[in-house]
C-alpha cells in the first residue's frame, strides 16, 4: 500500500516526484518566484480565504449539490452513482473556483491586466467574469479552431468586456493559445497576470490551481459522508489539464478503499494525432513549463490531438496526475468520442442534466463499470460542466452534416 | 578550451565583439542550412546558433516560429541535423551552438546526444526553457563532453539568480535585451546596459546580448556594451524573403554583412 504524504508534495521547486518543476525562459523565473511568494502570502492570510469564501457562496453559488442519479442509476443496474454538480456554478462549470481564486490574487498583487487562454471557452468566461466583477482588464488567447466550435462562447466573453484574441498557429487549439498567452506574459510580464486555468505549466500553476479546485472534493466529501454515512468506492472525472479531477480527487487520496478513475479523450482512434490520451500513448516529456506525459513525436515535436471536446483536446496533462499515474493511486483510462456522445444523451434523458461533453467522458465511464459494480456500492461523477455549450456542436452531428 | 571560449579570447586580443547569427537547422532544408554557415562565415560570423525547429516555440516571435514551421514541413530531424553539422565541420572551425527547447533534446535522449553532438562539431548548447533549477543534471552530461552550456539572462532576473546563471554558464552568458520573444526591433531597450552590468558583477564569461537587434546602429550600439551581440529574427526574415531565389545564400551573406557593418 502506498503511503501518500501529500504535506510533501511538491516539493519547493514544484515536483511532483520526477514531475513538474519548472520549464520556462529565464524572463519569467523571477515573476514565477513573485508568483508564489505571493500565492503563499494569501494562502494563510484568513482576510483573503474569507473573501474567496463568500465569492464562492454569494457569487458563484457554493456548495454545489451532491445529487443521487436514480434513474441513471436504476438503468446502469449497478452501483448507485451520485453526480457533483459543478455545472450549477455560476458561468456553468468548475472553472469559476480557480479564476474567483487566482483573480483576488491578481489583484492583491497589484496588477491591472488579466491574460489568459481557454480551449473550449469555459475558462475563458470565468475568467472574464472574474475581472468583470474585480474591475480588472482581460484578454483573452483562444485558437481559431476552438472560436469556430464554441462561436457563442466567445460572444459571451466579448459581453463580458474581454477583448478575444484569435490563435491562428499551430492546431490553433488550446496548446496554441497556451503558446500565445505565454509569449504575451514574457512581453508584458511586469504588469501583466497570467490567470492559467488548469493544473499545467511551472510551479506555482499546478499546485495553486488544485488547491483552488479542491473545495470540490472537500465539499463532496461531507456531502457523501452526511447522505450515506460513508466514503464512496469510485471517484470519476475527466481529465484534459486535470483540474477538476484533481479538485475531486484530492481530498479522497489518503483514503486507500476510495478508488479513482481519470477519463481521458479516446478522440476518433488509438493513432497519434486522433485522441488526447497521454496516459495511452503519450510520454514524459516537457511542455509549456512543465514535465509530465506529452503526446509526440519519436523526435519530441508536439503532436496534434482530436477529442469530440475542445476542453480535453490537448498534448500534455498536469505533472501531479502523472505522478498519482506512476504511483497507481489514479487509474487513468479513454473514452471515445462516440462513447461520450451516447453518455451526453442518456444522462440528458434519464434524468434532465445535459452534461458538457467533458463531464460525459466521465459519464460514459460509469456506464461501463457502475453494472459491475454491487448495488450497495457507490459513484461520485465530477459533472464538471453543463452542456448548452456543446447543444450546437451535438445537433450538427445528430442531423449529419 | 572550446571553440566558442577561443573565439573569445582571440577577439578580445584583436579588440574586436563577437558577431553572432542566429538561424534555423533545416529553414527551408539542410542543404541550405549548409550552406548558410559557410556564407555566414564569409561574411564575418565568429559564432553561429543553430536552432533546432521545435513545433510549439513558446519564445518565439512570429518570423522564428514560421523558419521551424518550414523546416519541420520539410521533413527535419536532429539526426539529420547532426549529420549536416558533421559535414559542415569539415570546412569550417566556426564555434557552432546548438540552441533549442527542451523537448526535442530530452526525446533524443540527453547522454546520447551530448556524445553526438560533440562528435558531429557542435561546440556548445543553449536551451530555452532550462531554468537553472532543472538543469543540474544537463548541464552535468554537456559539461562532461567538454561542451559549453550557455543560460539566458533576463532583465526581469534577480541577483541572486544572475548568481546561479554565472555558476552553471560556460562559454559565454546570453543576456537578453528586454521582456518578450525573439523579434526585431526599432531601438535598444534602456535594460540592456544595466543587465550587461550586473552580469559582469557576478562573472568573467564573455556577455553577448540578443532579442530585437536588427539594424547596423544596434549592432554598433551593442558592441559598445557588451562583448558579442546575436542577430537572430533579422536574418531569418532575410532566409525568408529569398525563399526560392536561387541565390538565397548570397543574399543572405549581403544583408549580413551589411548588418555587421561592413558592406
Amino acid at each position: 500500500m502506498i503511503n501518500l504524504n501529500l504535506d510533501q508534495l511538491p516539493d519547493a521547486q514544484g515536483h511532483f516526484g520526477p514531475y513538474g518543476g519548472k520549464f520556462v525562459p529565464e524572463t519569467l523565473m523571477h515573476p514565477l518566484e513573485e508568483l508564489e511568494q505571493a500565492y503563499l502570502k494569501a494562502k494563510n492570510d484568513p482576510a483573503f480565504q474569507a473573501e474567496l469564501d463568500r465569492l464562492l457562496r454569494e457569487y458563484s453559488g457554493r456548495p454545489t449539490p451532491l445529487f443521487f442519479a436514480q434513474r441513471f442509476s436504476e438503468h446502469l443496474g449497478g452501483a448507485k452513482i451520485y453526480l457533483k454538480r459543478e455545472d450549477l456554478n455560476h458561468t456553468g462549470a468548475h472553472k469559476i473556483n480557480n479564476c474567483l481564486g487566482q483573480g483576488l490574487l491578481a489583484k492583491r498583487m497589484g496588477k491591472k491586466r488579466v491574460i489568459a487562454e481557454t480551449g473550449a471557452g469555459q475558462h475563458g468566461v470565468a475568467t472574464a467574469t472574474v475581472c468583470a466583477l474585480l474591475n480588472l482588464d482581460c484578454e483573452i488567447y483562444m485558437g481559431e479552431e476552438d472560436m469556430r466550435r464554441q462561436e457563442l462562447n466567445v460572444f459571451r466573453m466579448q459581453l463580458l468586456g474581454a477583448k478575444v484574441h484569435r490563435v491562428s498557429s499551430g492546431s490553433r487549439t488550446l496548446k496554441d493559445a497556451i503558446n500565445e498567452a505565454i509569449r504575451d506574459w514574457v512581453t508584458n510580464v511586469r504588469h501583466t497576470y497570467y490567470l492559467l486555468g488548469s493544473v499545467l505549466s511551472s510551479h506555482p500553476y499546478p499546485v495553486m490551481v488544485r488547491d483552488f479546485q479542491s473545495i470540490i472534493g472537500r465539499e463532496a466529501r461531507e456531502q457523501v459522508l452526511a447522505q450515506e454515512g460513508r466514503l464512496p468506492d469510485l471517484l470519476l472525472a475527466c481529465v484534459g489539464g486535470g483540474s477538476n479531477s484533481i479538485g475531486l480527487f484530492y481530498s479522497f487520496l489518503k483514503d486507500q478503499n476510495v478508488a479513482m478513475v481519470g477519463v481521458e479523450a479516446g478522440g476518433r482512434g488509438k493513432a497519434l494525432g486522433e485522441h488526447a490520451a497521454r496516459f495511452n500513448g503519450g510520454k514524459p516529456g516537457i511542455l509549456q513549463g512543465t514535465y509530465s506525459y506529452v503526446l509526440q513525436t519519436e523526435e519530441g515535436q508536439i503532436a496534434n490531438t482530436h477529442s469530440i471536446s475542445a476542453g480535453l483536446d490537448y498534448a500534455s496533462v498536469g505533472p501531479e496526475h502523472a505522478y498519482l499515474h506512476d504511483l497507481g493511486r489514479i487509474r487513468y483510462t479513454a473514452v471515445d468520442d462516440g462513447q461520450a456522445l451516447e453518455a451526453f444523451h442518456l444522462l440528458s434523458q434519464l434524468e434532465g442534466i445535459i452534461p458538457a461533453l467533458e463531464s460525459a467522458h466521465a459519464v460514459a465511464e460509469s456506464m461501463r463499470l457502475a453494472p459491475g459494480l454491487g448495488r450497495g456500492r457507490i459513484i461520485i461523477i465530477n459533472l464538471s460542466g453543463r452542456g448548452d455549450k456543446d447543444v450546437q456542436t451535438v445537433s450538427q452531428l445528430v442531423s449529419g452534416p | 578550451m572550446t571553440r566558442i571560449q577561443e573565439k573569445f579570447q582571440e577577439l578580445k586580443h584583436r579588440k574586436q565583439k563577437a558577431f553572432i547569427p542566429y538561424i534555423t537547422l533545416g529553414d527551408p532544408d539542410l542543404e541550405t542550412t549548409h550552406q548558410l554557415v559557410l556564407e555566414l562565415e564569409k561574411s564575418g560570423a565568429d559564432i553561429i546558433e543553430l536552432g533546432v525547429p521545435f513545433s510549439d516555440p513558446l519564445a518565439d516571435g512570429p518570423v522564428i516560429q514560421r523558419a521551424s514551421e518550414r523546416a519541420l514541413r520539410n521533413g527535419f530531424s536532429l539526426k539529420k541535423g547532426l549529420k549536416m553539422v558533421s559535414e559542415v565541420r569539415k570546412q569550417t572551425a566556426l564555434p557552432l551552438v546548438l540552441f533549442s527547447y527542451y523537448n526535442p533534446l530530452f526525446a533524443y535522449g540527453l547522454p546520447a546526444l551530448a556524445k553526438e553532438a560533440r562528435a558531429s562539431g557542435i561546440d556548445g548548447f543553449l536551451i530555452t526553457d532550462l531554468s537553472v533549477e532543472e538543469a543540474q543534471v544537463p548541464v552535468g552530461l554537456i559539461k562532461e563532453m567538454g561542451l559549453d552550456a550557455v543560460f539566458l539572462a533576463a532583465p526581469t532576473s534577480t541577483e541572486e539568480r544572475i548568481e546561479k546563471i554565472a555558476r552553471f554558464s560556460s562559454g559565454f552568458i546570453y543576456a537578453v535585451s528586454r521582456t518578450g520573444v525573439t523579434g526585431m526591433q526599432k531601438s535598444i531597450s534602456e535594460e540592456v546596459r544595466p543587465l550587461v552590468d550586473r552580469i559582469r558583477a557576478h562573472s568573467t564569461l564573455p556577455v553577448a546580448v540578443g532579442f530585437g537587434i536588427s539594424e547596423p546602429g544596434q549592432v554598433q550600439q551593442i558592441g559598445r556594451v557588451a562583448d558579442g551581440v546575436v542577430v537572430g529574427s533579422a536574418i531569418v526574415r532575410s532566409i525568408e524573403e529569398n525563399l526560392g531565389n536561387p541565390h538565397l545564400t548570397e543574399r543572405v551573406g549581403d544583408f549580413t554583412r551589411w548588418l555587421k557593418g561592413g558592406g
